[in-house]
This record gives structure tokens, C-alpha cells and sequence, in this order.
């Protein structure tokens, strides 16, 4: 199973990702349609990229009525639009805000991880979103960490 | 469908206090691509290019291009264009960041901002409506406070553009700056804002772009940034390094202008070189709307008197201007200069070539230390950056008149020949005696001298071109040119040039807004802005006269360095370059040429 997965120290701020995002899903270009959001807080110059991390107990799966939310077999809470009735209550139940309103307030939407093959991923040319298998999902953190304690031992610190 | 556009133009009148809209004209926009372009070509109709750019009849017109608000690689290109007040010229200037986008997703593709507000004011876009509100409370800020307070006044989202003090007291030199960290800063655009009351505008968007091909767009755009991912600079060198990263190169290639350009080389270049901006400095890199280079620096001053300031940039230019144009080689220093200017809201290039030009007249003894009141030599770091400081304050006669620019200091003391200037506008890091191209760009460029409207050095230094040689340079600054008036007007940036080329912008221009257009017909719309610009030029007064650098660049030979010896005789190639502009020997476009690109009766 493969997982999103951001290094925020990566992140230039671009917000391609929020384009691509949108033109994938709606074919038109528009941040505030985006699934992943990048959020600047300028006064330390950082970026974060924020999205859905198809939590395991999802609230928004559990509270929606007509169980228009389900997960598929590679672990991606999907919304069939067919049975959605536009109650909002997983916009609400979402502690993180990844899933939301479209910008015309006709439709939810939420992170489908375009299918397998992200199109944030594709068009992050830092390197800040990966989608990559769970299980070397934290191996670039560890190894990064690892080096700093390798760079203290060799140090003799 | 005609895409990529948002379809509107936004009037704004500041003497009436009027608001309107009106369509995009599809014609020009065809002709004329948008942003650079299209405003060129409505300010050309708009206004007399005679009146005094500080005039209340001047307009100040805010661009975007089709290609912004999309995965278009590093489109977050937005144009101002006007009269510039440093010298007269049609101006555009252009700056990255992600206002573009928002202000396409607004609904415009352009703001025209016309008259003069009798209170300072500023102007908040969000979702059709458009108020005009006081800014007496912004008035006198600096931009980063100005961002900050403009973005708590309306959306903590929105992107926003100011002006510093700089401009408020009409400082010749002043820039625009965009979301309190990019900068358009040539050609005095900002004191034409500030000579408006306006101290700046916030826009917030809500809408979507269209592009007219997806599928044709989508691919474009893939493998422009696969093109872009395989260069040296663009792929992994523009982030690493920024474009600091050529204050080695050129100083190497001899080119560097050293002490008010009495020399091209640097001996201390390593110094102040990128390599070291990034090793000392570097915070980390930061990118334009959609850009995969992130060239931007945020960058901090960890040790000695200027400690604890925290900033954005310097760029490749800025080091120079502070740096080998003052002799310079504390890099502390040229960063804490860099972060003045831009609290203060002046364009780096002119400010520290302006100071260059102060030690040079200071020391040649006409300018006299009860003037300055300090020393200000060649070398001196601590008199650069105090020197900065007098042209941010303006509180003093000589901080007033170096705020002016470096032609009218100058001129002020009775020695035009120390400004390193055309058109009275600084030129930058890159010397023409060296580097003979670059030179007659300098001397052609629109908008007085400039490396960004044909950027020679590309072939020149970093390609296979024989820099010292005269042959070929005024086929290839013509070429250039015309493909960056283009590319200016399409919302990209120069930088996508680094792995693009026109066949490749022609094609991300062409599926997005469905114009039939390949890369000759692309580099054709580029020349006929060029053209229009100079036809613009001619008729606010300027000649064939005015193409000339510095007698400076003729007279006196490079003293030291892999150049030492040479100088730069623009003659040499401008009456082929005239030729080549289908121009007569005056550097008038003759009839044919205006016929050929739809220009008749225009000039």
C-alpha cells in the first residue's frame, strides 16, 4: 500500500501541486478547488502543504448518512457523488479540513489520490510530496536522523 | 473557446473614485499576447507619450499573461507597466510571486489604474467587488508591514502589492514590491504609484481558469517541466544557488563591473559569491506560482554588526550593485544593503550602482564630504551601507539626490560621465566591454539599459558564442529581443529560457488559449511589442542618439582580468542591428517594417 507523504522542509511554496490538483479533477485551475492546500506562514517563511491522510478511523466516513463514503481495497476513503445527498456533515466532522466544499458549493470534494498515481506528486518538482509504499514511508526522516547522530558520534560528541 | 484569459479588464479612477470593467480586446490579445504586450498596447492608446510620467495623466497598468494561474512552468509573472518615471520610456516592469494568479482568479487579466487619489489609498478585489479604502494607516510603512497589515485588513489569503517610503516621497528609483518579498523594480515604477496615492492592493480570487486544449495544455506543460528538470539551473543549480550562483561565473569570464565600472574584474568575487551566499546566508529556497527552479532566497545574517536581520534575496545583481560595483566584499553588509531596499522599496540594481557612482565622483573630488557628511570610498562597506541608508530616509539634500538615481547625481555635480547608465538607467552586472552583446542590448534596450529584455549572456558566456567578438551579437540580441517580449507578455518567466525555447513556449501559449500560433508566429508578436515600444520611445522624444553607452565603456579599457584591455564599441554593431530591425539609419521603423506587423499609423 502506498501512502502520501510531505517533507515540509522541501516545500518552496510553489503551489503547483494546488493547480494540478484542481485541473486534474475539475480540468480548470483553481486553488480553492485543490484537495492539498499550502498554507504560508511568512514571518518563518514556511510552507504546508495539508491533505486527506485517509485517516483509519475516518470521521467523515462514519458520519455520513448514506454511506456514500467507503473505503476502497488499497485504502482510500472514496465519495461516490451518486449517493451523496450534499449534507456536509464530513465537512464538518473532518478535524483537519481536507475535506471541504467545492468553490461553487455544489459538490464536496476530497482527496482521491487521483487513482493511484498523483498528480501533486507528478508536478512537485522539490521533492516535498512523495507517494511512496507505507513501509519506506518515514525511511528519508530516519536516515536524516540517523545521520545527524552519526555526524555527533563521529564528532566524539 | 479562447482560454488562458480571464476575460476582464478592471478600470480603477482615482480622481473620480470610478470603477468599471470592460471585455478583453481578443485582437490585441492575439496580436499582442497579454500582460507586457497588451498593456503596452492600451497605455499606447491611452496616453500621450509626452506628459510627465508623474503626472496625474500618466496610467499605471498591473498585467498578468495567459499562461498565469496554471501548471505552466514558472508562470507567476506579473507585468506593471507604464511611463516609467526614472526616464520617460514606456516601462514594464515584471516581478514573480502569486499575485498573477490571484488576480486572474479574481477575474481580471489586468487592473488600469488611472488618475490621482487626494488621500493615500488602497484597493481590495474579492469576488466582483473592488472598494477603494484609506490607507492612512499603511501610509509610511514599509512593505513588509504594508503586506502584512493589507493582508489583516482584508483575507489572510489574499496576495497583495505595495510600495515602501521610498516611493511615497517619489524616490526616481523606487520598485513595487509584491506580497512583501518579490519585486518589480526597474524604471521607477513605483513612484509613479506613489504620485498616485496608492500605496497598494489586495485581491483575493475566487474564480477558475480555463485553458482552451486540456489534453494539448496538460502535455505541454510536462514536457516543458521535463525540459526544465534536465538543465543545470533550472533543474537543481537555481534553488542550490539562486542566481547569485553568476557572481563566479562572470567575474570569472572577466565581465564582472568592478568600482563604479573602472574595472571588470573582482579579486575578492569568492567572497561575495553564491557559493558563500549559501553556505552563510541561505535559509532555503522559495518559488513563484507553479516554478520548479525556486531561484528566491530567504536568507538570514547570523553573525557580526548586522546580526538577527532576516530577509529575502540578495539576487546575482543586487550582490553586484552592493558588492564589486562599490568594491565591496563584505557580504553582510551587501545583505543587510539588500534588506534596506527592500523594506524601503528600491530597486537594488540602480541603488547600489547609484552609491558606486557617489564613491566614484567622491573620490574623484567632486563631491564634497560636507555633503555626505562621512567618507564614502570605493571599498568601504560600512559607508555603502549608510549611503543606503541616506537613499531609503531621503531625510537629507544628498539622500534626496541619491535617491534619484545615479544619472541626475551625476549631472547634480557637473559629470554625467560617471553614470553608468542608458536612457538614464543603471545598467547591471554584467560588463559590455567584456561581454560585447550585452552591450548593444544595453544601449537598445526599451526601457534604458537592461539584461533582461535580450539576455545575450546565455550565448555569450554560459554557451558556445566568443564573448569579445562583435560578429553575430546583433542578430542574437534581436533574436532575444523579440522572444522576451513574448515570453514577458505570456506570463512566464525569462528564467524558463535556461532549457525552453520558442517552440516550446509557442506550444504552451497556443493550447492554452487556442490561438494558431508556432514559434515563428510567437517570436513575431515579440517583435511587433518591440516595435511598438520604440515607436512609443521615438514619439516621447527619444532617437538613435540615445543608443549609446557610456563614453566610459569606449574610453577606458578594462584594467585587470581575463578582459583587461578591452572596451565596447556599440557602433559596430548598431547600424546592422537597425538594418536587421528593418529600421532606417536613424533607428526609425520605416513603413514596410510597420506594415508587416499590423503597425501602421501608429508611429
Amino acid at each position: 500500500m502506498k501512502v502520501l507523504m510531505v517533507d515540509i522542509d522541501k516545500c518552496t511554496g510553489c503551489r503547483a501541486c494546488e493547480y494540478a490538483c484542481s485541473f486534474a479533477h475539475d480540468g480548470e485551475f483553481n486553488p480553492l478547488n485543490s484537495r492539498i492546500h499550502i498554507s504560508e506562514f511568512l514571518d518563518d517563511f514556511v510552507f504546508v502543504p495539508t491533505y486527506c491522510t485517509q485517516c483509519d478511523e475516518a470521521y467523515c466516513m462514519d458520519v455520513c448518512p448514506t454511506k456514500a463514503l467507503t473505503r476502497s481495497q488499497s485504502g482510500v476513503v472514496e465519495l461516490d457523488y451518486d449517493k451523496c445527498i450534499g449534507c456536509k456533515q464530513c465537512v464538518i466532522a473532518c478535524p483537519w479540513g481536507n475535506i471541504k466544499l467545492s468553490s461553487d458549493a455544489k459538490r464536496v470534494i476530497k482527496c482521491d489520490l487521483c487513482g493511484g498515481e498523483p498528480e501533486c506528486v507528478r508536478v512537485c518538482h522539490a521533492g516535498a510530496l512523495e507517494f511512496v509504499d507505507v513501509e519506506d514511508a518515514v525511511l528519508g526522516k530516519q536516515i536524516r536522523a540517523a545521520a545527524n547522530i552519526k555526524r555527533s558520534a563521529v564528532a566524539g560528541v | 473557446m479562447v482560454g488562458g484569459y480571464a476575460g476582464k479588464i478592471l478600470r480603477v479612477n482615482l480622481t473620480e473614485q470610478t470603477i468599471s470593467t470592460e471585455d478583453i480586446n481578443l485582437k490585441w490579445a492575439e496580436d499582442f499576447i497579454g500582460g507586457r504586450g497588451y498593456g503596452e498596447r492600451l497605455l499606447f492608446d491611452e496616453i500621450d507619450p509626452r506628459i510627465d510620467p508623474l503626472s496625474e495623466e500618466n496610467k499605471l497598468i498591473i498585467a498578468t499573461g495567459p499562461l498565469g494561474s496554471t501548471t505552466a512552468p514558472s508562470s507567476g509573472r506579473v507585468m506593471v507597466i507604464t511611463k516609467g518615471a526614472l526616464n520617460g520610456t514606456m516601462a514594464c516592469s515584471n516581478s514573480g510571486g502569486h499575485f498573477a494568479g490571484e488576480l486572474k482568479r479574481a477575474g481580471y487579466d489586468m487592473i488600469v489604474i488611472e488618475g490621482k487619489a487626494e488621500k493615500p489609498v488602497y484597493l481590495w478585489i474579492y469576488k466582483g467587488q473592488v472598494q477603494i479604502r484609506d490607507a492612512s494607516k499603511l501610509w509610511g510603512k514599509n512593505t513588509k508591514e504594508t503586506d502584512k497589515l493589507l493582508k489583516r485588513f482584508t483575507h489572510p489569503e489574499a496576495s497583495t502589492l505595495q510600495i515602501g517610503p521610498a516611493a511615497e516621497k517619489l524616490s526616481l528609483i523606487s520598485n513595487i514590491t509584491f506580497d512583501g518579498r518579490r519585486m518589480a523594480g526597474r524604471t521607477g515604477i513605483g513612484a509613479v504609484m506613489g504620485s498616485k496615492n496608492l500605496k497598494g492592493v489586495a485581491v483575493k480570487g475566487h474564480l477558475s481558469i480555463r485553458v482552451a486544449d486540456k489534453e494539448r495544455f496538460a502535455k505541454a506543460v510536462y514536457q516543458a517541466r521535463d525540459i526544465l528538470s534536465k538543465d543545470a539551473f533550472s533543474g537543481k543549480g537555481g534553488a542550490k544557488y539562486g542566481t547569485a550562483v553568476l557572481v563566479n561565473v562572470i567575474n570569472k569570464a572577466g565581465g564582472l563591473p568592478t568600482r563604479n565600472a573602472h574595472d571588470a574584474y573582482f579579486d575578492n568575487a569568492a567572497s561575495i559569491s553564491g557559493e558563500r551566499l549559501t553556505k552563510d546566508h541561505l535559509i532555503k529556497a522559495e518559488a513563484c506560482d507553479s516554478c520548479s527552479i525556486a531561484c528566491g532566497r530567504v536568507t538570514q545574517i547570523t553573525s557580526g554588526k548586522y546580526a538577527n536581520n532576516k530577509g529575502v534575496g540578495p539576487e546575482y545583481e543586487t550582490i553586484w550593485a552592493f558588492g564589486a560595483a562599490c568594491g565591496v566584499d563584505d557580504l553582510d553588509a551587501i545583505v543587510m544593503a539588500n534588506y534596506l531596499c527592500n523594506e524601503y522599496g528600491l530597486d537594488t540594481i540602480s541603488a547600489g550602482a547609484t552609491v558606486a557612482c557617489a564613491m566614484d565622483l567622491f573620490e574623484a573630488g567632486y563631491i564634497p564630504k560636507s555633503d555626505i557628511g562621512f567618507d564614502l570610498r570605493f571599498g568601504d562597506a560600512d559607508a555603502m551601507v549608510e549611503a543606503v541608508k541616506l537613499m531609503c530616509e531621503q531625510n537629507t539634500d544628498f539622500g534626496r539626490l541619491l535617491a534619484k538615481g545615479s544619472y541626475r547625481l551625476a549631472e547634480h555635480y557637473g559629470h554625467l560621465e560617471f553614470s553608468m547608465s542608458v536612457k538614464k538607467q543603471e545598467f547591471p552586472a554584467y560588463d559590455p566591454r567584456a561581454i560585447k552583446g550585452i552591450g548593444l542590448e544595453y544601449a537598445t534596450s526599451n526601457r534604458g539599459a537592461c539584461h533582461v529584455r535580450g539576455y545575450t549572456i546565455g550565448a555569450e558566456v554560459l554557451g558556445g558564442l566568443d564573448k569579445s567578438s562583435y560578429e553575430g551579437k546583433a542578430k542574437l540580441t534581436k533574436k532575444l529581443q523579440d522572444l522576451t517580449a513574448a515570453l514577458d507578455s505570456s506570463g512566464i518567466c525569462l528564467f524558463t529560457t535556461f532549457g525552453l525555447k520558442a517552440k516550446e513556449i509557442a506550444e504552451l501559449f497556443a493550447a492554452a488559449t487556442g490561438f494558431d500560433c508556432d514559434k515563428d508566429e510567437f517570436v513575431k508578436k515579440g517583435e511587433r511589442i518591440w516595435n511598438l515600444e520604440r515607436i512609443f520611445n521615438i514619439k516621447a522624444g527619444f532617437s538613435a542618439d540615445d543608443d549609446r553607452l557610456p563614453e566610459r565603456m569606449e574610453k577606458e579599457p578594462i584594467k585587470s582580468g581575463p578582459s583587461k584591455g578591452e572596451v565596447a564599441n556599440v557602433s559596430e554593431m548598431l547600424s546592422e542591428y537597425y538594418s536587421l530591425r528593418g529600421w532606417d539609419k536613424n533607428g526609425i521603423p520605416t513603413d514596410k517594417k510597420l506594415k508587416e506587423l499590423g503597425l501602421e499609423g501608429l508611429l
